[in-house]
């Protein structure tokens, strides 16, 4: 293996490879390559949008640039019936589309891996308490939940990551758990008990490495839900009226009766954008079965 | 014996669960900013209702009192008042539930009868181009917005091609003699079939893709090599042998979906102006109507965690090699 030539890796190297992308799988690399356009999207956001995307535009005759359609007087996509450029909003509703699902992902994979560590290292009464709060998470319609969180606080994007945070660590604590389950009796980790380690250089040393490729993958499941997620909150009136973003987008759309208008081009671009990153982690997800569990062959 | 021991663990931690739940939820009402009474309490209401309400939830006594009233009424079924029906939030919510209840269902067995038959062909056809196609298809109609669907197929079906209506359960003025006689009627079958549409492309990738790798693993066992070399026909192998085991985990995965779909069913009943539970908590919790809120988010609690429970109970019931362990 490549592996080889490199014999030292740095920090960042040793990390990255710990992470083992699945490079192989076709379907994986498209997803991680929609992952890098939008990640580029969000960046250069102020470069890319042509408009501030909630600033209302008028024509060169002075008259609101509202409901033109898609190349009507240089605007892509057309405009909204308040009259801004839809192009931009979708460029800009990137940038909170990845805030939110990164942060939220992030977020969802560290609690989780944390719960199933110490869940499934120590076992006991820990485990059994976490397992109970699992249990209990698992009973908490999600929606529902996120809906009533998001009116009871300050409209904000981050409503949806605390929820989240607060709910969804459960998918992610039990596989784990698991997954801690068959390595905490494995060879390497006996060795290290009798030499002598702490209970947390076993975790974070033999045990925590291992799980990495997991909670990754789980994570990349997270960043989906987050975006899906966000954009009903937003859809359904509950989101930063602040901020830009393509729930937002559909929101707007559907209350300005684009549907009756036929504007596809206002709310067909969003919901493709939505269907494109939370696919791409499906699919990098998908590459992970592969290398993870080559066994199942799908 | 062991069964019904195993039964009824499971049914005891679900039952603590829903009191965590039924907890969760009452401090999230009671603490939230602003008036601690607001969460019962609607300053239009009468001072005669208003004091009603104040002894029946015991509104000034101290939290944790007001904790015990709380589960009191509970367990009586006693949810306070709607602030903008004036009528009992338990009422209200019974009312509702038949409405989402269908729409849940008619677009669940509509997504698993596609979605078995579909991921068995699959299967079957493992390495085909269909095959290659396909997959990632589904896997994307798992990575849409319901709502958005929704919204494509309205305008499409609805506005453009004038073929469904936009909205609603039924005409405009159209009155029925019962329940029974709007649910049976050609026009509520009409209203039903987007909504149900929506959600059923949406559910059926869970069936679809459950289906396959399952066959997939079956295709594998002694049992199907074994007719196999008996020479019986590929039909025969695939379905009488194959897709009857294939099916269990399925069928289980039906009460998970069931759970799953009532917190989506709020979006999409939100766009097609369905009148159930979901509708009916985004409009309470934008009208602040408490009480109604509490209820309807209690209600879809109830269903998720019973439905947890059955797809338990299935999963042992049709697999005896599950243990209780």
């Amino acid at each position: 293996m490549h592996d080889l030539a490199l014999q030292k890796p740095g920090l960042v190297g040793r990390l990255f490879r710990s992470l083992k992308l699945p490079l192989s799988d076709p379907f994986a690399v498209f997803g991680l390559a929609v992952y890098a356009t939008f990640l580029l999207t969000a960046i250069f956001a102020d470069a890319i949008a042509p408009y501030d995307p909630t600033e209302i535009l008028y024509t060169p005759e002075y008259e609101l640039a509202s409901d033109l359609r898609p190349g009507e007087q240089g605007f892509i996509l057309g405009t909204t019936s308040l009259g801004r450029d839809i192009f931009s909003q979708i460029v800009y509703g990137t940038r909170s589309a990845l805030i939110i699902g990164i942060t939220a992902a992030f977020m969802v994979a560290l609690i989780g891996s944390v719960v199933g560590l110490v869940s499934g290292y120590f076992g006991g009464w820990v485990d059994a308490v976490l397992m109970r709060l699992a249990d209990i998470a698992f009973g908490i319609p999600f929606l529902p939940f996120v809906i009533v969180l998001a009116a009871f606080l300050e409209p904000s994007i981050w409503n949806v990551v605390l929820a989240m945070a607060l709910v969804l660590w459960r998918d992610t604590g039990r596989v784990i758990r698991s997954q801690v389950l068959t390595l905490r009796s494995r060879g390497y980790v006996d060795a290290a008990r009798v030499c002598g380690s702490s209970d947390l250089k076993i975790i974070l040393r033999h045990i925590a490495p291992n799980i990495l490729p997991l909670s990754f993958l789980y994570g990349s499941i997270a960043i989906g839900w987050a975006i899906l997620t966000e954009a009903s909150i937003s859809f359904l009136g509950f989101g930063d009226p602040q901020s830009i973003s393509w729930g937002y987008m559909l929101q707007d759309a559907f209350a300005s009766q684009a549907l009756a208008k036929q504007a596809y081009y206002w709310f067909v671009p969003p919901g493709i954008c939505i269907i494109l990153v939370v696919s791409a982690g499906f699919f990098i997800t998908r590459g992970y079965e592969n290398l993870l569990f080559p066994k199942l062959g799908r | 014996m062991s069964h019904l021991k195993a039964v009824a663990s499971r049914t005891l931690q679900l039952a603590l669960v829903l009191w965590a739940v039924v907890t969760i939820l009452f401090l999230m009402f009671r603490l939230m900013p602003g008036n601690p009474m607001a969460a019962y309490i609607d300053p239009t209401f009468t001072v005669e209702q208003q004091q009603a309400l104040m002894a029946q939830f015991g509104l000034d006594k101290p939290l944790w009192e007001q904790y015990f009233i709380y589960l009191g009424n509970l367990l009586q079924g006693e949810l306070g008042q709607s602030f903008r029906y004036r009528e009992p939030v338990a009422e209200r919510i019974f009312a509702l539930l038949p409405n989402t209840l269908i729409l849940t269902f008619s677009s669940l067995f509509v997504a698993y009868a596609f979605g078995i038959l579909a991921g068995a062909y699959l299967a079957w056809r493992r390495g085909s181009a269909v095959e290659n196609a396909a997959i990632p298809l589904v896997l994307m109609t798992r990575a849409m917005p319901e709502f958005w669907l929704g919204m494509v197929l309205l305008a499409v079906f609805s506005f453009w091609l004038g073929w469904f209506p936009a909205g609603g359960t039924r005409p405009a003025g159209a009155d029925y003699d019962s329940l029974w006689a709007l649910y049976t009627s050609r026009d509520f079958l009409s209203y039903l079939a987007l909504p149900a549409l929506t959600l059923a492309i949406y559910s059926q990738g869970l069936p679809l893709l459950l289906m396959r790798s399952n066959m997939l693993d079956v295709m594998k066992e002694d049992f199907v090599t074994m007719a196999r070399i008996k020479g019986l026909s590929n039909w025969t192998v695939v379905v009488r042998h194959a897709a009857r085991n294939a099916l269990l985990p399925v069928m289980t995965s039906f009460a998970i979906a069931v759970g799953y779909q009532l917190q989506g069913n709020v979006v999409v009943e939100s766009i097609f102006s369905w009148p159930g539970l979901g509708r009916e908590l985004v409009n309470a919790v934008s009208a602040s109507d408490y009480p109604l809120a509490q209820g309807a988010f209690l209600m879809i609690a109830v269903v998720v965690i019973l439905m947890n429970l059955i797809a338990d109970m299935l999963y042992a019931l049709l697999d005896p090699r599950i243990s209780h362990a």
